[in-house]
């Protein structure tokens, strides 16, 4: 580990009681989703952790507890360290509270992870989908949603093709 | 079946004043279809006057599941989704997402087929931030800086065409190495390049650097503070112009940027001119890193040797059994990774371009996430427009320097 997360981790290990796993010289940290917006609080004002680089979240569908794990990514500027937080959350109706009142970017990053994997934000100042159009049913990014297609129309099936698509119709 | 129905301000009654609610300001949208949001996105503008009060931004026009779509493919074959997210620079995409795979599945890459990494992206953020330098001109008015950039870019992609045989979408950088040498010509191809263009970008300059007009439409306009861009996760140019001397090549140097001699250039003012000024001075150190790497360019192979990973050469599949077997089965099974995840970081022409993999022991990655700068550096568009003009929201949304396939994916 760098000799420069060690007292990181320590601190969270002593304050949030939080586990942590090495691979490839990256650290991450788990913290339990109560904990997640002190934890990030403290790593950005005692450790300069200015930039939350990703948030984002994995699926591990079918385990159901914990089913996702929410990622924080998280880089320092002055320290030129990064350390990476992880909240797993279970299954049915997965909540985390916001981070966007600590890093600003987590608004949108929150809104795509709640388009994608249904995750909700608690006291999120805008929760609506982003990517998606409003009225889409389910989270595309969750394992258990299918990977869809679109049959391609030519000038001879163009008709018959057309009438099985989900366009408004009158 | 979904309704067409007319949108009213309840929606977005938690983002605009009150006085958009008694219809004392008015609500517009620009976009989707407009040419200078730079592809399709939508900003919902509350306007008093001409003047910006609340800016929406919508994103997700060009959402194509890339992300979702690669999980569903083999590690090799997830590479081509990756050309398509920054169509700007496919090649830096292409290089973030194959240092994740190098990282996950522990990989050397010898020094040959790093250097030719370098000189590519490098040219790739020359070409990127020409289109930007192009596009913006335009949108100020400017429309001779669009037709000279195009000029300078189009014999990049020349030079792309000629080692990868496409002009964009190259997947030229594979897991441990690049697609294959590179030709006899590239050399002088480069060379050419890097003989004529600090001449143009004297004459870029010439038009718009001291230029009265666009002085006038930049200095002062949209400033971005340091600490609103940190909170916003903003990254790459935006950043630097903002103040922040950070840049992944000097602080985490990979690929042996370590090597070149570059400076990175920062302004203090954080407004749209200083954007302009960060950029322009990128192309000349890009131009000097490519010329260094091009002059002590290694000899040697292109590709690791690992046969787990990488395919052999064509001339030993006809020789060897062993060859054989691992072409056949890399290629229809994949490489298996271990059961982790990493993430990786590079500085795209825009950014820190992220990619977080993560294996489960099979050939399939279980999940990849782009960290895309352009979706983090749109997002402080609102901040930093407010109490401007429509017409400088032009100018502001231009230094950006967003793409759309990359805010989407």
């Amino acid at each position: 580990m760098d000799k420069k997360l060690e007292p990181i981790v320590k601190t969270m290990q002593e304050k949030f009681s939080a586990a942590h796993e090495e691979f490839r010289g990256e650290v991450h940290v788990f913290v339990n989703p109560e904990q997640i917006v002190d934890a990030l609080t403290v790593l950005r004002d005692e450790y300069k952790f200015e930039l939350l680089s990703a948030l984002t979240a994995v699926d591990y569908y079918p385990q159901t507890s914990p089913r996702f794990h929410v990622v924080y990514q998280l880089t320092s500027l002055a320290n030129n360290v990064s350390v990476q937080v992880r909240v797993p959350v279970d299954g049915d109706s997965p909540k985390v509270p916001t981070a966007a009142r600590v890093y600003a970017t987590a608004n949108w990053r929150e809104r795509e992870l709640l388009d994608m994997f249904g995750i909700e934000f608690e006291g999120h100042p805008d929760p609506r989908r982003i990517l998606m159009p409003e009225e889409t049913e389910g989270h595309p990014l969750r394992k258990d949603f299918p990977l869809g297609y679109e049959e391609p129309q030519f000038t001879f099936n163009f008709e018959e093709i057309d009438l099985r698509k989900p366009y408004v119709k009158e | 079946m979904a309704q067409l129905e007319e949108v009213g301000v309840e929606k977005y009654k938690h983002l605009v004043s009150e006085r958009a609610l008694t219809g004392e300001t008015m609500l517009l949208n620009m976009g989707p279809q407009h040419p200078s949001t730079h592809g399709v996105l939508r900003l919902l503008l509350e306007l008093d006057g001409e003047i910006v009060v609340n800016c929406i931004p919508d994103v997700g026009f060009l959402h194509t599941g890339i992300e979702k779509n690669m999980e569903a493919k083999t590690y090799q074959k997830a590479e081509v989704m990756t050309d398509r997210l920054d169509y700007m620079n496919p090649i830096g995409n292409n290089l973030a997402y194959v240092m994740a795979v190098e990282k996950l599945v522990d990989v050397d890459v010898p020094p040959r087929a790093q250097a030719l990494r370098v000189i590519l992206t490098e040219l790739q953020r020359i070409a990127s931030h020409l289109v930007w330098l192009g596009t913006s001109g335009l949108d100020l008015a400017a429309m001779s800086m669009f037709l000279y950039c195009f000029r300078e870019r189009e014999q990049i992609l020349d030079i792309f065409e000629l080692v990868s045989g496409q002009r964009m979408m190259t997947t030229y950088i594979r897991p441990g190495g690049v697609w294959r040498d590179v030709p006899v010509e590239f050399e002088n191809a480069v060379r050419d390049f890097i003989k004529i263009f600090p001449k143009r970008v004297d004459e870029y300059e010439s038009l718009l650097t001291k230029n009265p007009l666009f002085i006038d439409r930049t200095v002062g306009i949209g400033i971005l503070s340091r600490e609103v861009a940190l909170s916003h996760g903003v990254t790459g140019p935006m950043l630097r112009a903002s103040g922040v001397d950070w840049d992944l090549r000097k602080a985490r140097p990979y690929m042996g940027y370590e090597q070149y001699d570059f400076n990175v250039p920062v302004r203090p003012e954080g407004d749209t001119y200083a954007r302009y000024l960060v950029r322009v001075r990128e192309l000349r150190e890009s131009l000097k890193i490519v010329e260094q790497a091009l002059n002590r360019l290694p000899m040697g192979p292109v590709r690791s040797e690992n046969r787990k990973i990488v395919p052999p050469p064509r001339s030993e599949i006809g020789v060897s059994m062993e060859a054989l077997i691992h072409h056949f089965k890399l290629w229809t099974e994949g490489f298996p990774a271990p059961k982790a995840s990493v993430y990786s970081a590079v500085e795209s022409p825009r950014g820190e371009l992220g990619v977080l993999l993560e294996g489960d022991g099979g050939p399939k990655p279980v999940r990849v996430h782009m960290r895309t700068p352009s979706f983090d550096n749109l997002s402080v568009l609102p901040e930093i427009v407010k109490g401007h003009l429509v017409a400088d929201l032009v100018a502001v949304l231009a230094s950006t320097d967003i793409v759309l396939g990359d805010i989407d994916r």
